[in-house]
């Protein structure tokens, strides 16, 4: 997947979670927590979801990396540059 | 073999299997009654639709809240605010003799009607705010401090003490008198600062879009299906045998069959029988009127009531226990169309809940059973009436369920509303992956039931692989 394709990927998996929210909007580099009010419960559902829909595992101590969309996507990239985006 | 089982098709029941099957776990629900719910079920009578339990919906907030119990469980189940159309009250009291307080939802109301009626607790009402925002659940503080004891140091006028406690123990408290400090933070929260709503359709809508997210992720529901006992050796839990006699095998096994009931299920008599399961019971005496309640006068959503400034909760030494009660009308709730026109019910509906004896209920001869439930009806419509305008004129039908329906229905120990007294946070049993969730894990009512399923999913039968 190109960052691109993992950015699409991601607001899908957002979407899917808080279907209520507008995610046009969404800028990069603030945190979704602020943005968003995502808890750690979300969090936990972020990392599920790219294990259902990519089997890519990530550590506990690197769920930090999650914390904005632009520091999700380059923290992804590598984990997911031989994965083909499905859908 | 499952990855888990999950005794009871309640809300916690639910609400636990959506989150298992939407992360690929193989997972059974199986109910020993006939249909899904337990407490909050809905049926049918002379062609008219009830629900069991449902009065209000708690912890309400608007549409494009991103916080809060109702938010997170959405997310969770990844549902849409559309999806539970909730509709929020019009209003709802809590009676004393010679003092009224309004609530909304929002504190706002409450405050200023403290402000009005109690006004040298003024100050007093905001330092209990305080410490409410300061408890947090997931640290130490004990949960089973006395609320009783935390409130009253705060709050020196002793009647709004009472009149604080009377609504969250009737919607929330298991233990009899008193009430843990860290459920009543819960109750407040859920109450006051959230509030009541409802969807037009009643709990059914709920249900039904639980269990259609259930199936179309592929999880199994077998209704009919009870369990008589769980399978285990010291440590673990293998599988459950149905009172069929079939057997199931499973990896995990998640109850909200109640604490004690479930470790009764696994033949474990010594440790069930510490500490008692709860006492707490009611009778629901609904009246159908041939008029819509506001246009008798009556507006308010719910009303809690007590005729003295005394607020006893307990279990009655007769049938039932009429100085306090809870009178709810679904009618009263701002209920809108998609288009956004306002729509109402098709005929007026008034619910009063009053505090019942199980045994005096359930030991009754048929004959007598049907003879008592006429007569408490007509007592406890009476009761009531002395807190709203009297509707006795307009019914035009009638409905009661006591103690008795509340075990058939839940199969709870003495048909106790809100399980036992002593609440299991954490969700583990003796048996490492056997856990219990909803009623006596500790989050009760609609939304508690439901947050309580994801939880212990969540922390036990999801992140463990
Ligand atoms: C009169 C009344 C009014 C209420 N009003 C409200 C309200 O207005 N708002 C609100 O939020 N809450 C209300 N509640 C409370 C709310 O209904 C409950 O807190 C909630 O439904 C509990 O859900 P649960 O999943 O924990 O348990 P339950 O609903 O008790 O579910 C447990 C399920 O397990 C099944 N079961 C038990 N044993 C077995 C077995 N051995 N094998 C298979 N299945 C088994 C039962 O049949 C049941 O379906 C009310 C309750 C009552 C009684």
């Amino acid at each position: 997947m190109t960052l691109a394709e993992i950015r699409e990927e991601i607001i899908d998996i957002l979407h899917d979670i808080a279907p209520d929210e507008d995610l046009s909007e969404l800028k990069d580099d603030v945190d979704f927590r602020e943005q968003l009010e995502l808890d750690s419960m979300d969090f936990l559902d972020i990392v599920m979801e790219l294990r259902k829909r990519h089997r890519v595992q990530i550590p506990e101590e690197d769920y930090g990396e999650l914390a904005s969309m632009h520091r999700t996507v380059t923290y992804l990239e590598p984990l997911l540059k031989d994965v083909a985006r499905v859908s | 073999m499952y990855d888990t089982i999950i005794i009871g098709a309640g809300m916690s029941g639910l609400a636990a299997g959506i989150r298992l099957a939407h992360f690929d776990r193989r997972v059974c629900i199986l109910e020993r009654h006939t249909t899904i719910g337990g407490l909050n079920s809905f049926y049918r009578l002379n062609g008219r639709d009830y629900d069991v339990g449902l009065h209000a919906v708690t912890n309400y907030m608007p549409k494009g809240t991103r916080r809060g119990p109702l938010a997170k469980l959405l997310r969770q189940l990844r549902f849409r605010w559309e999806d539970f159309s909730l509709a929020p009250q019009i209003g709802s009291t809590i009676a004393f003799p010679g003092v009224q307080l309004q609530l909304g939802n929002g504190l706002e109301l409450l405050e200023s009607e403290i402000d009005k009626h109690f006004p040298s607790q003024k100050d007093n009402f905001q330092q209990l705010l305080t410490q409410i925002a300061d408890y947090d659940e997931l640290e130490q503080q004990p949960f089973e401090a006395s609320a009783r004891q935390v409130v009253s140091s705060t709050i020196s006028d002793p009647l709004l003490v009472e009149m604080l406690l009377c609504p969250l123990m009737w919607y929330g408290n298991a233990r009899e008198s008193d009430m843990d400090f860290g459920q009543f933070c819960i109750m407040f929260r859920s109450i006051f600062m959230e509030g009541f709503s409802r969807p037009f359709a009643g709990v059914r809508l709920i249900l039904k879009n639980l269990v259609r997210r259930f199936r179309e992720l592929g999880g199994e529901l077998k209704l009919s299906r009870g369990v008589d006992r769980i399978v285990h050796d010291k440590k673990h839990v293998n599988g459950v045998v149905l009172d069929n006699g079939e057997q199931l095998p499973g990896k995990h096994i998640l109850s909200s069959a109640g604490w004690f009931e479930t470790l009764r299920m696994c033949g474990d008599v010594v440790s069930s029988s510490t500490r008692g399961p709860g006492k707490l019971s009611f009778t629901e005496s609904i009246a159908i009127l041939d008029k819509q309640p506001r246009q008798l006068g009556h507006d308010r959503t719910i009303v809690f009531f007590n005729d003295s400034d005394k607020f006893r909760w307990e279990q009655p030494k007769t049938m039932c226990d009429l100085r306090t009660g809870v009178i709810c009308s679904p009618n009263n709730y701002w209920y809108e169309d998609v288009s956004g026109k306002q729509q109402q019910l098709s005929e007026g509906v008034i619910r009063i809940t009053a505090l019942a004896n199980f045994d005096a209920w359930q030991n009754l001869p048929e004959e007598q059973y049907r003879l008592e439930k006429l007569r408490w009806h007509e007592r406890t419509v009476t009761s009531a009436v002395r807190f709203m305008p009297d509707f006795r004129r307009h019914i035009i039908d009638t409905d009661m369920f006591t103690p008795k329906t509340i075990h058939r229905f839940t199969w709870h120990d003495n048909g106790a509303v809100y399980g036992a007294p002593n609440k299991h946070l954490d969700g583990t049993t003796p048996w490492k992956n056997l856990y219990v969730c909803g009623t006596d894990q500790g989050y009760v009512g609609i939304i508690g039931s439901i947050l309580s399923g994801i939880s212990i999913a969540n922390r036990y039968c999801l992140q463990t692989t």
